[in-house]
């Protein structure tokens, strides 16, 4: 049997969730909304300091890219960002020739690729010996997709992606690590908040 | 003949149960359609898509498509969800982590199949779960089979969804739509 080890796909530094994640943050100058998927995702965008445009899942695994899109749709003029387990895009692969089919130039994509399901112990996913996903989304017609080779080249990409005429997508290989904080479990707050974030509520 | 002939002819304005759902959608400014198709729904979603009032395209998955309209409705773009009811029972889970937990107006138009005239006896097994899932949840749901209530039915179910921040689920019977036969 095949092992993550020797997966050929995985030859890219091994990054961390949290580091990345501040520096996807720390490279935001204009309200830009971000989407975290279910568990890590979200608890290191939380840690990396909230922001009102941030949204955090607390269930539905697998929707960061869906939900993303929908805000990427309703807002043309707002950059959307989403940060997705490798786990949780296994969910929902389908919704990558979605996007690629819409094709929305203000989405760009993010996989925290450590081949684990962390969050419930560290189980192995079912791709993670044999699959490339970065490979799948270019497969799935996203043409603009590419691993981070390191931490200067996420930033490049992230960059690149901002002005970019379609969407991106962008594979990171990283550590085990569990996620940094621990988002507050309140759907309506964290909905209410986003929606002050987008534009589309008053703070009360 | 003649009676038959009168209904399709170009002069009459009698209304089809697809017309009905377009013109609310429109009406309550609901621009977001994406769908996993069915064959009952083939004329509504040919319509949508002949309408440049909507952004309308099909999903790998429904619950792709409730993301999506969730997104959107967050950030100001009104959707509707259309599906068929082998599509609405894969979305238990995110009906409840996501929909109904975090207050998302979710329209949702669901051909029933499984039921009166069924052919395909995994339909109407999973029929039978419809019901006792919206119920459980306590979801705002309604069993449209007659077309002189529809457009109460679906013009007020739209504007309660978004003005109390709940689901709604409109199950399209074959009492309205004809359903689909066994044909071959």
């Amino acid at each position: 049997m095949n092992t993550a080890a020797n997966n050929p796909a995985r030859n890219t530094k091994i990054m961390n969730r949290f580091d990345v994640t501040s520096r996807l943050v720390a490279k935001l100058k204009h309200d830009e909304a971000v989407v975290g998927g279910i568990g890590n995702t979200n608890f290191d965008l939380w840690a990396a300091g909230h922001r009102p445009q941030n949204f955090y899942m607390l269930g539905s695994m697998g929707l960061a890219f869906p939900i993303a899109l929908g805000v990427a749709l309703a807002q043309p003029k707002r950059h959307v960002f989403a940060l997705e387990g490798d786990g949780s895009l296994l969910m929902q692969l389908g919704s990558l020739t979605t996007i690629a089919t819409l094709a929305p130039k203000n989405l760009t994509m993010i996989i925290m690729d450590n081949g684990v399901y962390q969050i419930t112990g560290a189980q192995p996913t079912p791709a993670a010996a044999v699959a490339d996903l970065v490979a799948i989304a270019v497969a799935s017609g996203l043409t603009n997709s590419a691993w981070a080779a390191d931490e200067e080249d996420f930033e490049r990409l992230i960059e690149q992606s901002m002005s970019s005429t379609g969407p991106t997508l962008i594979g990171i290989r990283i550590d085990d690590k569990p996620g940094t904080g621990t988002t507050r479990r309140d759907p309506v707050q964290i909905r209410e908040r986003f929606m002050h974030g987008m534009g589309v509520r008053e703070p009360l | 003949m003649a009676v038959a002939e009168e209904k399709t002819s170009p002069g009459t304005s009698e209304k089809t149960w697809h017309s009905i759902v377009l013109e609310a959608l429109k009406r309550n400014d609901i621009r977001l359609v994406p769908y996993v198709p069915d064959r009952v729904l083939t004329t509504l979603i040919k319509n949508v898509h002949a309408d440049p009032f909507f952004t309308t395209f099909p999903t790998a998955r429904e619950e792709e498509a409730v993301g999506i309209v969730s997104g959107a409705w967050m950030a100001g773009m009104r959707g509707a969800v259309l599906m068929q009811t082998s599509g609405f029972a894969t979305l238990a889970n995110i009906l409840a982590s996501l929909a109904i937990p975090y207050q998302i107006p979710l329209i949702m138009f669901v051909s029933e199949r499984g039921t009166l005239g069924e052919f395909n006896y995994g339909q109407s097994l999973v029929c039978r779960t419809m019901r006792p899932v919206l119920d459980s949840l306590a979801m705002e749901h309604h069993t449209c089979t007659r077309l002189d209530e529809f457009e109460f039915i679906v013009d007020r179910s739209i504007k309660q969804a978004l003005t109390t921040q709940a689901p709604v689920a409109l199950i399209l019977s074959p009492l309205l739509t004809g359903g689909k036969t066994f044909d071959k």
